[in-house]
């Protein structure tokens, strides 16, 4: 195991100076997730248009560089998507965390997958999983506008 | 004592984990099991097995009476009055449910207080929780102080007419404070208030001394203990066990089974429904004369000396801060790393083969309080020395410059 596939420089910058940290205060959708066993938080804000596209996203949340970094790349990332893109890219994320060696999906350019691909090392580290996973799974719920908290504990 | 001999007898340490060095200081979580301990486990199964207090054929008989053996090794190790007040659980957990569960069914009304501290593991927390909801009794917490203390006048303080029951942890697993319990013991008893003491972290470190003490129940976690898992231990006062309710039906705590009608067994069976974890209370024996033959003062020292010397190398790390600076503190080194969560530190350090615990440690009271959401840990047992300590330091150091890029 080798901690440089883990913390990639791009995950520490992402963990330090998360992108899309704010409260939206022009959203009509959110979501809530948690990771019980560590403490972990996120809190989803969208603004999806009628058009079903995300026109704005944001995030609140604690935790630790893998968690935070994760939902800053995936905000970014988010941004101008349709829900079945949405839905596309979650499936793709989670498939690639569990066992995909790459991403599969279209929808992102290059550098887009390379700062995305940069959350793989985590598979390594079993226990670190969720830490990874958690923003996306609250992502799927916020689109559901599930008033439901996402515990990692229901996560497959 | 010489502790590269205590370390040698713990057969973990013989083999490298991800070709490291064990430095482990999870202890607080669980402890390592000396070679004996195991060895015990194995040598039941494969010599002497039986099931316990029912058979009359020779190796029942046998396994009854090494069962028993620990109970009264457990009574004279804590100096209990009687072996019938030591009762085997599943677990310090199952200990504190099972006083909960009986005490709240006998004695509880409406309206009623229960006493607890913000210091509380969720296990000494979330059994009194459900008389809540059945009982209709106010849970109350007593307020930890800036050094993480829980001193005698928080617990005076919030003691009313309408307390009924004292629960309180003997040592934190956060802040490492040591709980005045026989001055609680004393103060609660001088208002006709019962005490339960959660034992799980005093009992691996602290001499035990049930009359000095004078609580009223005891309870203690074996895997903490150098002892195997699946097992914990309650120690109660004999009048409480005589006047309480059973907690759980099953074979072999009754005395006769009529359809009309059940009548229940003497102490301790009373309390022992079911086949009991067996191997683990007789290697559990094998646990109390390990920590005999050291003799637990000794043991207490060693853990005094590192602890203060894990606090004064964790001081001088800048970036690191210390959680709670009780007084009266345990072998537990709860801390912050400036700029880095508690997981990612746990992560850094377990590739170095520094195992330390992250989280919140079963005490979210205690962390929401602080404004923290998880806290790192590195907790000590008898087997570490100063070097873990500093493989400790010098692999924060790591984190650091992992994270400063």
């Amino acid at each position: 195991m080798d901690l440089k596939d883990l913390y990639q420089e791009i995950i520490l910058d992402h963990g330090k100076n998360p992108r899309n940290l704010k409260k939206s205060d022009n959203f009509n959708k959110d979501a809530k997730g948690h990771n019980p066993l560590c403490g972990d938080k996120v809190h989803i804000y969208l603004k999806v248009d009628e058009n079903n596209k995300i026109s704005d996203i944001a995030f609140e949340g604690s935790g630790c560089a893998i968690s935070m970094a994760s939902a800053s790349i995936m905000t970014d990332l988010m941004k101008e998507k349709k829900e079945v893109e949405v839905k596309e890219l979650v499936d793709d994320f989670l498939e690639m965390i569990k066992q995909n060696p790459e991403l599969k999906s279209k929808i992102l350019g290059e550098n887009e997958k390379t700062k995305l691909m940069s959350l793989s090392g985590v598979k390594k580290y079993p226990m670190r999983v969720k830490c990874a996973t958690m923003a996306w799974h609250t992502l799927t719920a916020a689109m559901k506008n599930a008033n439901e908290e996402t515990n990692t504990d229901k996560f497959e | 004592m010489n502790i590269n001999n205590i370390k040698k007898q713990f057969p973990i340490f013989n083999n490298k984990v991800q070709n490291n060095d064990l430095v482990y200081l999870d202890s607080a979580n669980s402890s390592q099991k000396p070679q004996v301990v195991v060895d015990r486990i194995y040598d039941f199964y494969t010599k002497e097995f039986s099931n316990v207090g029912r058979s009359v054929h020779y190796l029942a008989v046998a396994a009854t009476n090494l069962y028993e053996n620990t109970r009264v090794l457990v009574q004279k190790y804590i100096n209990a009055k009687d072996p019938n007040e030591i009762v085997f659980t599943k677990g310090a957990t199952e200990a504190i449910n099972l006083v909960a569960n009986t005490f709240g069914q006998k004695f509880l009304e409406e309206g009623d207080e229960i006493l607890l501290t913000e210091l509380e593991h969720h296990s000494n927390y979330v059994p009194w929780h459900y008389l809540r909801k059945s009982k209709g009794v106010k849970i109350k917490f007593a307020e930890f102080n800036s050094d993480g203390e829980v001193t005698l006048e928080s617990i005076e303080k919030n003691i009313t007419p309408k307390t009924k029951i004292i629960a309180i942890t003997h040592l934190s697993n956060v802040t490492g404070a040591i709980l005045p319990i026989k001055e609680i013991t004393r103060l609660a008893h001088s208002k006709n208030i019962p005490v339960l003491v959660d034992g799980c972290q005093g009992a691996p470190h602290l001499k035990l001394d049930m009359q000095d003490i004078g609580c009223d129940f005891y309870a203690i976690s074996c895997h903490k203990m150098y002892g195997p898992t699946g097992l914990g231990i309650l120690y109660a006062k004999k009048k409480w066990l005589e006047v309480l309710p059973p907690y759980q039906g099953g074979g072999g705590m009754i005395r006769e089974v009529k359809k009309e009608g059940i009548t229940f067994g003497e102490l301790p069976n009373k309390y022992e429904a079911g086949t009991m974890a067996t191997a683990q209370v007789i290697a559990f024996g094998e646990s109390i004369k390990f920590l005999n033959k050291i003799g637990i003062e000794n043991i207490e020292k060693h853990e005094n000396e590192l602890t203060k010397y894990g606090e004064e190398i964790l001081r001088k790390n800048n970036s690191v801060k210390l959680i709670g600076s009780p007084k009266d503190k345990g072998s537990v080194l709860s801390f912050t790393l400036d700029g880095v969560h508690a997981h990612d530190i746990a992560t850094i350090l377990d590739e170095d083969g520094v195992a330390i615990r992250a989280g919140h440690h079963c005490c979210q009271i205690l962390h929401d309080k602080l404004g923290l959401s998880a806290t790192a840990r590195a907790s000590l047992g008898v087997y570490n020395t100063k070097d873990d300590l500093d493989k400790l330091n010098e692999s924060l150091n790591k984190c650091k410059k992992i994270f400063e890029g």
